[in-house]
């Protein structure tokens, strides 16, 4: 074991982290919205000293040919290398990926947006959003940051207006995006014995296994594993009890989107 | 066509609102946000920091990467795709050209510094905003520098000479130039300077020479951002 891992989990024996925690409160959360007014809707989320942007645009094109009665939805995170000395230029790496991927998994598997709503020409014509994630300062659980940015980001859009296939960028109506639910992801992260949410850089490097748990009204609609290590079916319970009730104190942020 | 007043009601030699700060990201070794009305500037240094592949180094002095970009959503129109474009190239390429006659690189041979441009949301200026957020975060993170570098746009639109073109007026129906300036301080030395439009030799002359008094107000808050940040900090501890 490195010594970094046997500090935090010396720590936590005390229930106790290096910036003076428990192991399930949460930084202090801060929600703004509507913080680039080129977007159709946007957000910037801080986790205590993380901070990431959210922003949508919308365009119009081809429903696809095995949903031709629904919009379409894409999620793109960029871990920008002005967030982190680990992270380079360069096309996305695998993290962004699976940033980008469980944080549209969240929204898409929740059926957040009723994609129906957004179709306005059977098999034709259909709005296209595309969620688009930059992170601006990496100290640690840039997954739930970027899942909430991008809830955040939804719930501040109202959709251009449009002339024929035309959209006309700048000219917002008054109509938000049909959304139906909110889904919240919550990290658990295990080290040793000891389960902690929203971890700190120093913590991500030193965890065996985590959990990502994305819910909505008491359903589960999103998971991802990560880590080199193992959990059993004790700890999976645990981690959904944990990301359940954590994600209820997330959405408090959520209120005024205004 | 003439263009007696300017579409959002600024003087000729006005620019757009300003704020700048310091120290807005934490990881980064310097940083900085600076915002010129509706455009927004992100910048970060890193460094210096090792170079590799180690082909690249030079034993001489260090070296300087800029890298340029806007977040997909930022811009008025459509998405920008992520990821470089030849335009976002460019740009970084001129930004680094703005900012070297500054820089002490001999101080850090071998070594790297690398500065990163983001931008959140647009509205003409960019690059400028680019360099005046990039130059307040290398001093921030204490890079040997002989002086700061500041830029804005000037131009013309129609007969008039004026500083800080915005977006409705660089798409203005008739004569219209743009000019991208960076200027050192205390030298008011040019360090980037390019131009689209067209202009007459004498109106870019004066162009130029307004510019160069604009910046004056923009030093000030570049200087303002950084004293501010280690004003607090001092506070603090």
């Amino acid at each position: 074991m490195n010594r970094l891992k046997s500090q935090i989990i010396k720590g936590l024996e005390q229930s106790l982290r290096f910036d003076g925690r428990k192991p399930f409160d949460w930084r202090k959360i801060e929600v703004e919205y509507g913080i680039s007014k080129n977007a159709e809707g946007s957000a910037r989320v801080k986790f205590g000293d993380t901070e990431v942007f959210a922003g949508i645009k919308m365009s119009i094109g081809k429903p696809y040919p095995d949903r031709p009665e629904e919009g379409a939805l894409m999620v793109d995170a960029e871990l920008s290398p002005m967030s982190s000395p680990e992270f380079e230029t360069g096309p996305p790496d695998i993290k962004a990926i699976e940033l980008a991927r469980v944080v549209d998994r969240g929204i898409r598997e929740a059926k957040t947006i009723d994609m129906k709503k957004l179709c306005l020409e059977k098999g034709e014509k259909a709005w296209m959003i595309s969620i688009d994630v930059v992170t601006i300062n990496d100290a640690g659980n840039l997954l739930d940051a970027s899942s909430l940015a991008a809830l955040a980001a939804l719930k501040n859009t109202k959709i251009p207006r449009l002339e024929g296939n035309e959209v006309k960028y700048g000219e917002l109506t008054d109509e938000a995006l049909p959304l139906t639910k909110e889904p919240i992801a919550v990290t658990v992260l295990k080290i040793g014995n000891h389960f902690i949410v929203d971890p700190l850089v120093e913590e991500e490097e030193a965890f065996e296994a985590k959990l990502t748990v994305t819910t909505t009204d008491g359903i589960i609609c999103a998971m991802q594993k990560g880590g080199d290590g193992v959990l059993t079916v004790g700890d999976i319970e645990k981690m959904i009890d944990i990301g359940m009730k954590k994600a209820e104190e997330i959405r408090k942020h959520l209120k005024g989107s205004k | 066509m003439a263009y007696p007043k300017r579409l959002d009601g600024r003087k000729f030699n006005e620019t757009r609102e300003i704020e700048a700060k310091a120290g807005v990201i934490k990881r980064a070794d310097g940083s900085a946000m600076f915002r010129i009305g509706k455009t927004v500037a992100y910048a970060a240094v890193y460094g210096p920091r090792n170079l590799y592949p180690k082909f690249l180094q030079n034993p001489r002095e260090g070296i300087v990467r800029v890298n340029y970009a806007m977040m997909p959503f930022s811009s008025k129109g459509e998405r920008v795709r992520p990821g470089p474009s030849r335009r976002s190239k460019e740009i970084s390429m001129v930004t680094e050209k703005a900012l070297l006659p500054v820089l002490h690189l001999e101080e850090f041979p071998n070594a790297v510094v690398d500065v990163f441009i983001e931008l959140p949301q647009t509205d003409a200026g960019t690059r400028c905003a680019g360099i005046c957020a990039a130059s307040i975060a290398l001093a921030d993170a204490g890079i040997p520098m002989k002086d700061l570098v500041a830029a804005v746009s000037v131009g013309r639109v129609d007969e008039q000479v004026l500083v800080d073109l915005n977006y409705d007026e660089e798409a203005f129906d008739g004569k219209v130039a743009d000019v991208p300036l960076a200027v050192v301080q205390r030298t008011g030395h040019i360090s980037l300077l390019q131009m689209d439009g067209e202009i007459e030799k004498g109106q870019l002359i004066n162009a130029i020479k307004l510019g160069q008094e604009t910046l004056k107000k923009v030093f000030e808050a570049q200087k303002k951002a950084l004293k501010e940040k280690y004003h607090t900090e001092g506070g603090e501890e």
